[in-house]
């Protein structure tokens, strides 16, 4: 890793301004993938910008309709929150399945969404609940926040402050993953919301990262069970292909899971 | 350079770093703890592992100056005198370990597990929360057995105490 110019500011206002004084800045929340990229040197920041323990970021609130999840927080304290567990139980079984139990203590909710790591698991749970984003200078919809792989409607020194997600009347996430690495390879989060919508939300397998797939809400609609999916063909054009799953395997893939979820929703 | 405070194993150090030294090359080269293994460098082994305020991290993925002002417990930190940790006494009887690399980093994890689990850990989890720790010699059941003999011996151990 080359040297950096390391800052621990104790406000959001401040850390935006180190921000934006720095040469080439970058944000460090739980570092899980920022540390390793630095240290492949796939990334080089001149600053470093930890607002990983900033208690504006912190914290987990729910309301009868909604779970309000501090960017701050991490993987391990989403997995074991009672807030989390009573108002979206897959949502805390989505975060104690991502990466390890060591990653899980470090890594936190606005890294991933704010990294958009096509493989991620947060994004499809996201997506797929129309969730909205906060961060230091606007409220964003997740469907305008996802923009393509690794990227999101961020602009240069914002911060995601806080994600809320509107509560579903049942939800659930099944993903494969590498049996190496362990990132997702497809992962579909399905969700019925309480108006009686289905959300398919797809990560791991869409070259352009997270999406939703239209296509299934709409058979899942008409007929909640795994069969409905049957018929539905996902395009492999718009699938990842790499040395662990072609684009044809990936798109079966994608459809497997969806099934997995729906059977395990009931 | 970020002049840090940090409680290594009980004693309190102050050290100045580079903004890009990693915890583990901290405990390492600026401590002499060298008990912490660093396997990767790419985050996945889990050689490194260390509790920070209380939690297993990756210590080749944690800065050390993220780590200031918090309480580091590296394996040199587990034995008290000459009497072993319930943890590393396991991995001794059940031979939990063969050419030892990954062992401060499984031990360090095992601690961690049974802290959180309790009475509660069974094999599947003890297997599902060894993910991030890598052995290439054991084929792990004999780490796995060592950490549910040790899990269910702090467990009596408690419920003897109360």
């Amino acid at each position: 890793m080359y040297e950096i110019a390391y800052h621990r500011p104790s406000t959001l206002a401040e850390a935006e301004a180190l921000f934006a004084a720095a040469g080439e800045g970058r944000y460090l929340s739980g570092g899980m993938t920022l540390l390793p990229t630095m240290k492949q040197r796939l990334a080089a920041p001149s600053d470093v910008v930890d607002i990983g323990r900033l208690a504006e970021l912190k914290g987990v609130t729910a309301t009868a309709d909604a779970l309000s999840i501090g960017a701050g927080v991490t993987h391990a304290d989403v997995a074991r929150s009672a807030e989390v567990a009573g108002a979206i139980p897959a949502l805390a079984a989505l975060a104690g399945q991502i990466g390890d139990p060591h990653v899980r203590h470090r890594g936190t909710l606005g890294g991933s969404i704010a990294n958009n790591d096509p493989a991620a698991d947060y994004p499809g749970a996201v997506l797929a609940l129309g969730a909205t984003v906060e961060t230091t200078r606007r409220t964003l919809a997740a469907v305008d926040f996802f923009q393509g792989l690794f990227t999101t409607a961020l602009e240069e020194g914002e911060i995601v402050v806080r994600v809320t997600f509107p509560i579903p009347a049942k939800a659930t996430y099944v993903k494969f993953p590498n049996p190496a690495s362990r990132y997702a390879m497809a992962g579909a989060f399905v969700a019925v919301l309480k108006d009686g919508s289905v959300r398919v939300g797809i990560t791991g397998a869409g070259q352009d990262g997270v999406f939703r797939s239209e296509e299934m809400e709409a058979a899942l609609a008409a007929d909640f069970s795994p069969a409905a999916l049957d018929a539905i063909t996902i395009d492999p054009s718009g699938m990842l292909s790499d040395m662990h799953g072609s684009a044809v395997y990936r798109a079966n893939l994608v459809k497997v899971m969806a099934k997995r979820a729906v059977a395990a929703i009931g | 350079m970020p002049a840090i405070n940090i409680t290594v194993n009980g004693t309190p150090r102050a050290a100045e770093v580079e903004g890009r030294t990693l915890l583990v090359d901290f405990l390492r080269d600026g401590l002499g703890l060298t008990g912490t293994h660093i396997g990767c460098d790419t985050s996945q082994c889990g050689a490194c592992v260390v509790h920070l305020d209380g939690k297993a991290v990756k210590s080749c993925t944690v800065l050390a100056a993220q780590a200031d002002g918090l309480d580091v417990v590296t394996i040199e930190g587990l034995a008290t005198g000459d009497r072993l940790h319930p943890v590393q006494a396991a991995f001794h009887v059940h031979h939990g370990l063969q050419c030892g690399f990954c062992t401060p980093g499984m031990i360090m994890a095992a601690v961690d597990m049974i802290e959180r689990y309790g009475a509660d850990l069974d094999e599947a989890t003890i297997r599902h929360e060894l993910e991030g720790n890598l052995c290439r010699c054991t084929g792990y059941h004999n780490i796995v057995k060592a950490i549910q003999a040790a899990a269910d011996e702090i467990a009596g151990a408690r419920q003897a105490a109360e």
